[in-house]
């Protein structure tokens, strides 16, 4: 079986559950800028460049994964958020990417082979694709809207070559997430299907919008159902929301994107809205309470955390939602969905 | 209703964006002066595009750089970005480079098989990869497709094509090209004609795509002819969108409403596009002369009370409904006011509340009836209209508003006539209102309501489904902390769902408003500074009583649904139906509408319009006899206009299949399965838990089915919109339904002598008929025999109801046109209409099961019945 049918299959028994934070976890080990620099000789200064782990401390994102997967994941999400061209380029390691992203690739899938080996319930590696710093429909000069720091193609090959790292590594899915520009994404979407066609079989996508206000836009603008109309020719594996807010703020956009969207919902936010001190103080009960209101809906077939979220979070979360009936994916009528910022549905 | 909805029929695409359309743009462009080519697009919305074309394809252009400009200025303009863009070039490099800016999801348009099938499918596959829908033009190696045969011939290769690589079918737009007709060469006779026969052609053919085609170049003999230019576009239109056109890139301002045109030229242009005669070009180029630069003066006679002072006289006008003198009595009045320092919003604050006060007044006191507060509205509207260009020339803040409130019809709901009366009202008694239309989704509920700052918000439904998306606005409005009222109207909802399921939803105060005379009572109180608390108080108490009067009821009164089928009505089949005389499906494009009008039942007309009583002794009440006279009078002339116009168009099919019952499903010959509800309440001894399948026999039996809607209303509404007269909308949409309502009862009775022929010799009078004493019934999914509106398309598919009666179904199963019947015919003579009321959740898990849904969507659609 492909890793989507084995992914589609388990779906299909339970809700399964993702991995929670990185860059928080990583806080407590406490890390020198001499553990993160390595002795890779770069000129830059590395603390903060959580990503270059797995080639200079590898033991940490390690401990990381495994302490997720005890804590009852089904899914490890690659350390690879900032591992892009773009992003790397503020370190001054923009040439390490491709090695960046296969070392955390490998570290990934061989955490998930040893966790599957031990009960042989499958796990899953999605290689994690962060949306960079630069966005493609806004101009960062209020006084140019008309002007955009990077095009299309550039950010295509960035992906692009992201993506391949992580599929070389050992990555079953490809997560375009943190999605704060629909047309970021859709260069993602372009990237993957260009890998596809490169090395001949499919690369199933995951895609996870993050929501910029209230009112359930992204940055772009655009409302839960038109972003989902602007992607889903992606025919993604998954697609959800993450990041944003807390589970309380997200949930009335839950539910519109479980109605909408005829594929696998998952969810990962961040642990409540940060204090004033900038942490995330929520309980895991307590998010995991949230969320297994959505499970009870039937909103959702799987579950994490973002920001602030730690093992006990997803511990927590795999336990409240033990034996909850996952979420039937409904069939969608033939019509027309176009999308502007709003989504705008041509009747049959 | 200024709010576009978010899902329509027929697509209107703004044009103006176009450098090759439109003379202006091209210079705007071509001068590089992009802020104004911007502000070019922000109105095409504004004026209800729905979808927005931007072509650059000029040859001393750098297209690619204007088509990457352009789209990148417009996604930082979030008024226009809204709405999804169409990016229309015939180079392929400049349409790849405006996919590599657009966000969402657009229109390309077009590619075609011009250069074969390798590049035709290299550039869908791209659209594909890009995410977008696609203008496919009707082309190929040989050149465009003129002849109807050469429309469906590539149409439906291109279809095979596209649909064999994975390209989503409902993504396919297909432009079959509008030529020139009227030119005098003969060849060109047919293009309107074949355009029309090959789009009805091809929609059969290609399940799920879409038509859309570019009207100017039709009229193009006409060039500097704008009265006979827009009579064509007018008149192709009005015989084409029934054909499936449903996307045409025209300027709305050059559309005129099709039974405004002038009779003659209308028929001329009937007569060239339907090749109607073989000198129809000579007869339209002859008539087209006189249409230069006509106008029409008319008379208006003098009345004795024209002499009265202006302020009573716009009284007057105001309390009698009429509108004649009312544009310039406000302009004299204005003109006074101004004469002595006063500002224009003095006009609207004086004579203008002062006279719909003494209308709230009437009303308030039972002395005016809902038709004449309507027209008395429709008289304000005109005047205001008047003085709204001087209120801004000055810069003045709105007249004061007793309160502003947002009136809509919730998502997946387009019925209005109750909204707008709502509405009417409520401005009548000096409350603003903002109406946002049908198909609202709550978020642009929510929006308007903050970006407003308004007081309270209104929502209208009139299907079950739209109980549940009420109970969602009210979710999204505690989410978003919000504390104004909440009024829930319309035919399905009730004090007793508002109490259980939309009032615990929202901390702030929710209330059920019965009609439209008690929607003044309810927002005057809500908005009092002194009786708001009292008021809020005593329904939250009332509320809670319902509450706890439910739970009090428990589950006891429930059989369990075996014991309820032990107890089904077993009629005698021996009795039963034979087999129709004419089975199969029957399709009637035109039904006679002088005949429908004459079998009218009047009664919920009037109730429509909150008259209480039955017609015809409505006429002579002595309460409201002289409001229903004058009403049904009004009534009466629209009537006339309609079925001698030709106004509407009543479309209708049926069908009937071979059926036989099986538990409480009928199953049909074709393996559908049509799963039925059954009465689980405790009945009286003797009385039967009933069914719909307990009508048909377990082997050898029929049933039938029916869809009628009426066509044809919208442009008719659109030119009462921009009269500003809400009584005739009103009155037009109201004998809308009851067009509909007479087509289904006449159907009916056809069937029953004709087509089944059960009852060949019944005769009945119109007033027997409306009591249904007929044998068998046509019961509607949606309503108490059926409740379940999910039945309905799968009732839709069995008839082709899209194609054969032109009516379809928004997601929440209401139809569109608004005035349609759809239903099940039983045969059988102990037949009979019954509320299936409270089911269990025995039931309602047994019959998700048969219907092979979640037990949530089951529940969903269900929840009306439950608990």
């Amino acid at each position: 079986m492909s890793a989507r049918e084995t992914f589609l299959a388990e779906a299909a028994k339970r809700i399964l559950i993702t991995d929670g934070a990185f860059g928080t976890e990583i806080q407590n080990f406490k890390l020198a800028e001499a553990d993160y620099a390595g002795d890779l000789g770069l000129s830059h200064d590395q603390k903060g460049n959580n990503d270059i782990l797995a080639l200079t401390k590898p033991e940490v994102p390690e401990a990381i994964h495994r302490a997720y997967f005890e804590a009852g994941a089904d899914i490890a999400e690659t350390n690879t958020f900032s591992a892009n061209r773009i992003s790397q380029a503020d370190y001054g390691a923009e040439h390490l990417v491709r090695e960046i992203n296969v070392a955390s690739a490998q570290l990934a899938r061989r955490m998930a082979d040893e966790f599957q080996a031990k009960d042989g319930r499958p796990r899953f590696v999605a290689g994690a694709i962060g949306p960079t710093n630069k966005t493609l429909s806004l101009s960062p000069d209020v006084n140019d809207p008309g002007y955009r720091e990077i095009d299309w193609d550039t950010l295509v090959d960035v992906y692009k070559e992201q993506a391949a790292a992580l599929v070389e590594g050992g990555a079953d899915f490809i997560l375009i997430e943190t999605v704060f520009d629909t047309l970021n994404a859709k260069a993602g979407i372009m990237a993957v299907k260009q890998l596809e066609t490169e090395l001949g079989r499919e690369v199933p996508i995951m895609l996870s919008m993050t929501l910029t206000d209230l009112s359930g836009r992204n940055l772009s603008g655009h409302t839960v159902e038109a972003f989902w109309h602007a992607v889903r020719h992606a025919k993604p594996v998954t697609v959800g929301l993450n990041c944003s807010f807390g589970a309380t703020q997200l949930r009335p956009h839950v539910k519109v994107l479980s109605e909408i969207a005829d594929t696998l919902i998952m969810i990962y936010p961040n642990a409540g809205l940060p204090n004033e001190l900038g942490a995330y103080d929520e309980m895991p009960d307590t998010t995991a309470g949230f969320v297994k209101e959505w499970a009870i809906a039937g909103q959702v077939n799987v579950l994490g955390g973002c920001c602030g979220s730690t093992p006990a979070h997803i511990a927590a979360m795999a336990k409240a939602v033990t034996g909850v009936e996952p979420r039937k994916v409904p069939a969608l009528e033939p019509v027309t969905r176009l999308a502007g910022l709003e989504p705008f549905t041509m009747a049959a | 209703m200024t709010a576009t909805p978010s899902s329509a029929r027929f697509v209107n695409i703004g044009e103006r964006t176009n450098v090759t359309g439109s003379a202006r743009f091209k210079k705007l462009i071509m001068a590089g002066d992009y802020p104004t080519a911007i502000e070019v697009a922000r109105q095409q919305v504004e004026n209800g595009a729905q979808v927005i074309d931007v072509n650059m394809d000029e040859g001393l252009l750098d297209a690619v750089e204007a088509m990457t400009t352009y789209l990148k200025l417009i996604a930082a303009e979030p008024d226009i970005a809204r709405v999804p863009i169409m990016i229309d070039s015939s180079k392929w490099e400049v349409i790849e480079a405006g996919l590599k800016c657009v966000s969402g999801k657009p229109i390309v348009n077009s590619i075609s098989m011009k250069e074969g099938e390798a590049q035709f499918l290299e550039q869908a596959r791209k659209c594909m990869a890009y995410g977008a829908a696609v203008v496919v033009m009707a082309f190929d190696e040989t050149g465009q497709a003129d002849t109807k045969q050469r429309k469906i011939d590539i149409c439906t290769r291109a279809y095979k094509l596209l649909t064999g690589i994975g390209f989503p079918p409902e993504d396919i737009i297909f432009d079959p090209n509008v030529f020139a007709v009227a030119t005098g060469i003969e060849e060109h006779d047919r293009y309107a004609l074949d355009f029309i026969e090959a789009v009805k052609e091809i929609r059969e053919a290609c399940p799920h795509v879409h038509f859309s085609g570019g009207l100017s170049n039709l009229s193009f003999s006409f060039r500097g002819n704008e009265t006979v230019r827009r009579a064509m576009h007018s008149v192709f239109l009005y015989y084409a969108i029934p054909a499936g056109l449903d996307m045409a890139i025209v300027n709305a301002g050059q559309l005129d409403v099709y039974d405004q045109i002038d009779p003659a030229l209308r028929d001329a242009c009937e007569d060239v596009i339907l090749m109607r005669r073989p000198d129809a070009t000579e007869r339209l180029i002859e008539l087209a002369e006189s249409f230069k630069g006509k106008s029409v003066a008319e008379e208006k006679a003098a009345e004795e009370w024209r002499g009265w002072d202006v302020i009573k006289r716009i009284e007057h006008a105001l309390v009698k409904g009429m509108d004649a003198y009312i544009v310039e009595d406000t302009e004299e009045a204005r003109a006074m006011i101004s004469e002595r320092g006063g500002r224009p919003i003095e006009v609207i604050e004086g004579p203008l509340m002062d006279g719909m006060n003494v209308v709230g007044d009437l009303f308030g006191s039972g002395k005016m009836f809902l038709p004449q507060v309507v027209k008395s509205a429709r008289v304000m509207k005109k005047a205001v209209a008047h003085l709204i260009p001087f209120i801004e020339a000055e810069k003045e803040e709105g007249a004061k508003a007793k309160g502003r409130i947002i009136m809509a019809t919730v998502k997946g709901d387009v019925h209005d006539i109750g909204k707008n009366i709502v509405g009417v009202v409520l401005q009548c008694n000096g409350y603003e209102v903002i109406d946002l239309g049908v198909m609202v989704p709550w978020a642009t509920i929510l929006e308007t309501a903050q970006k407003e700052d308004v007081d309270i918000i209104g929502l209208s439904g009139l299907i079950t489904p739209s109980l549940d998306e009420m109970v969602t606005v009210a979710e999204e409005m505690q989410r978003a902390e919000m504390q104004i009222p909440l009024l829930i109207g319309g035919a399905t909802t009730s004090k007793v769902h508002t109490a259980l399921r939309i009032d615990p939803a929202y901390e702030g105060t929710v209330v059920h408003v019965l009609d439209a005379s008690r929607a003044v009572g309810v927002a005057s109180q809500l908005l009092s500074d002194t009786q708001a608390d009292g008021f809020k108080q005593s329904v939250a108490i009332d509320y809670e009583k319902v509450r706890i009067a439910r739970e009090g009821k428990g589950q006891s009164d429930l059989l369990p649904i075996a014991e309820a089928r032990a107890n089904a009505y077993a009629p005698d089949f021996a009795q039963k139906a034979p087999a129709p005389v004419q089975p199969g499906l029957h399709v009637y494009e035109g039904w006679d509408l002088a005949d429908l009008a004459g079998t009218f039942d009047w009664t919920p007309f009037f109730r429509a319009w909150e008259l209480a009583g039955t017609y015809p002794s409505i006429l002579e009440d002595k309460v409201v006899g002289e409001t229903a006279r004058n009403l049904f009078a009004d009534a009466k002339a629209m009537l006339d206009k309609i079925v001698s116009e030709k106004w509407l168009t009543a479309r209708g099919v049926c069908a009937f299949w071979p059926a036989h019952r099986e538990g409480d499903d009928i199953l049909l010959e074709d393996g559908t399965r049509l799963p039925f509800l059954r009465q689980q309440f405790k009945k009286s001894r003797g009385r039967a838990n009933f069914c719909l399948a307990d009508f048909v026999d377990t082997q050898d039996d029929w049933l039938g089915g029916f869809a009628v809607g009426i066509h044809g209303i919208e442009p008719h509404l659109e030119h009462f919109k921009a009269q500003h007269d809400d009584y005739s909308d009103i009155l037009l949409k109201a004998l809308a339904d009851r067009f509909a309502e007479a087509f289904a009862e006449r159907l009916h009775s056809h069937v029953r002598t004709t087509l089944w022929g059960y009852a060949p010799d019944e005769q009945f009078t119109n007033e027997a008929l409306i009591r249904e004493e007929y044998r068998g019934i046509r019961p509607a999914p949606g309503y108490p025999a059926c409740p379940d509106h999910s039945l309905k398309p799968v009732l839709f598919d069995l008839l082709k109801a899209q194609d054969n009666a032109g009516i379809v179904l928004t997601e929440s199963q209401a139809m569109l046109p608004t005035a349609a019947v759809s239903g099940f015919y039983f045969a059988h003579p102990e037949s009979q209409y019954f509320g299936v009321a409270r089911i269990g959740r025995d039931q309602l898990e047994d019959y998700a099961g048969r219907c092979g849904v979640d037990l949530q969507v089951a529940e969903r659609w269900l929840r009306p019945n439950l608990d």
